[in-house]
């Protein structure tokens, strides 16, 4: 007989459920507890790069507006660093390139403020797009969806991204551009999210 | 320079697939397309950092955090501790650790929950802790109480604790659910059984721990969380990797 291996497994996911604000973002749910919540300040005061708004909506197979979703953001700063002693260089202080997202429990309706993150090193020395990493739970769904957001202004770059290219489904690509407006001199990315249905999102396996 | 070592891959088979039809809610929020795989490049390698100046020491203990003076929360006083691993067993250390969960008679402190059981004013349900240096953790709380929920007509969920776990990666991001031993109901929950795997379900049941209760004062059940593993980056001075 073989020997054994002996790795442990991974502990199983289990829905976030209706109440995950209960537990990550207390504010929403109706009450104060903590000192300070995590999450509600991507950048920090001293991040350099270009301030932008990004907004969207969560639907779901029916069309409707998920309103009891929470989204994670990780991100890189604008040198294309990230906040992790494997991260690729200094980023500003107070920086942490993460945040918790938040829907409007009436309309479904999320939105942050951060900065344009800059190009991050791919695998073999290649180089990403600007993109942020996206993290979805809600109740219904069983395991956190992994996405990304890429930006449609940065053309030359997403085209030559390497994880965008490895989308057999081109047509499915654009699922991951984020639209850009401008509302009162401000820079806002329009990112809907389709977890089921006609342009579901691409959802990663990571 | 030295690649840093990739993640496992994660096994499907021992999570909930997206689908889960007795689950009623998972019908319109499940993807129907394929997840595309990718390899590891820095954005899923990394992940946040969390400090002590994150949060208080007092965050841990669920009977006091949200009581008045003198007061505590009703229930059944639980210990609930183990420890963070990754699939080598190798313990992680500094993560960030977050529970949530109903009070004693099964009602959460949400504008959502209307259920009729009494909200408990010294009861929050939420805490957080930082695991320490060997990757172990603890909470003290109150056990959660079973709740009706709208799936089929009469689905109860069995008492659980929410938990929400960082590692040191994004892609180790982990949310799930801590079962306690002997409950009838865990059998019956359909978003227990979302979990195709027997096995996989036995390890979201946290074990009555009589060593870790303290006598005429709290009783204590024990929960180990598995995280993804990694390979070893490769130092110079241990080129074998793991």
């Amino acid at each position: 007989m073989p020997q054994k291996l002996d790795y442990l497994a991974e502990t199983p996911s289990q829905t976030a459920g209706p109440y995950v604000h209960i537990g990550l973002a207390p504010g929403a749910a109706g009450f104060d507890i903590y000192r300070q919540e995590l999450g509600w300040d991507i950048t920090g005061p001293h991040a350099k790069g270009e301030r932008i708004r990004v907004e969207g909506i969560v639907m779901d197979g029916t069309g409707s507006p998920v309103k009891d979703v929470m989204l994670e953001v990780w991100q890189a700063n604008a040198d294309g660093h990230y906040a992790h002693p494997e991260g690729g260089g200094n980023v500003e202080d107070g920086f942490r390139g993460w945040g918790r997202v938040i829907t409007d429990f009436e309309t479904g309706e999320w939105g942050f403020d951060t900065v344009k993150p800059g190009s991050t090193v791919g695998r073999d020395a290649s180089h990403q797009a600007p993109h942020l990493n996206l993290w979805i739970v809600a109740r219904g769904i069983n395991i956190g969806l992994n996405t990304r957001l890429y930006f449609e202004d940065e053309p030359e770059a997403n085209a030559k991204d390497p994880v965008l290219n490895l989308i057999e489904w081109e047509r499915r690509r654009a699922t991951l551009l984020a639209k850009k407006t401008e509302r009162d001199g401000k820079t806002v990315y329009r990112f809907d999210i389709k977890l089921q249905g006609e342009d579901e999102t691409v959802f990663f396996d990571v | 320079m030295l690649k840093p070592g990739e993640f496992y891959q994660r096994n499907r088979e021992r999570h909930p697939p997206a689908l889960t039809r007795d689950y009623k809610t998972s019908v319109s929020r499940s993807p129907q397309y394929s997840l595309i795989s990718l390899q590891n490049s820095v954005s899923e390698t990394t992940g946040p950092v969390f400090g002590h100046n994150d949060l208080d020491p007092m965050d841990r203990d669920l009977i006091y955090n949200y009581a008045q003076p003198g007061e505590s929360a009703i229930g059944e006083r639980i210990i609930l501790h183990g420890r963070i691993l990754d699939e080598n067993a190798r313990p992680i250390p500094n993560t960030l650790v977050e529970i949530w969960q109903a009070n004693a008679g099964g009602r959460y402190r949400h504008k959502k929950d209307t259920y009729l059981a009494p909200i408990d004013p010294n009861f929050g349900g939420c805490g957080r802790t930082l695991t320490d240096e060997n990757g172990y953790y603890y909470f003290r709380t109150v056990k959660p109480g079973a709740y009706p929920w709208r799936n089929w007509v009469n689905n109860w969920r069995p008492a659980h604790i929410h938990m929400s776990i960082f590692g040191t990666a994004f892609c180790q991001r982990l949310i799930t659910q801590c079962y306690f031993e002997g409950d009838p109901l865990i059998p019956e929950c359909p978003i227990v059984k979302t979990i195709p795997d027997p096995g996989a379900i036995e390890q979201l049941i946290a074990k009555l721990d009589m060593n870790a209760t303290i006598p005429l004062d709290t009783i204590a059940y024990k929960f180990d969380v598995i995280l993804r593993g990694r390979r070893s980056t490769l130092f110079e001075n241990r080129l074998e990797g793991n």
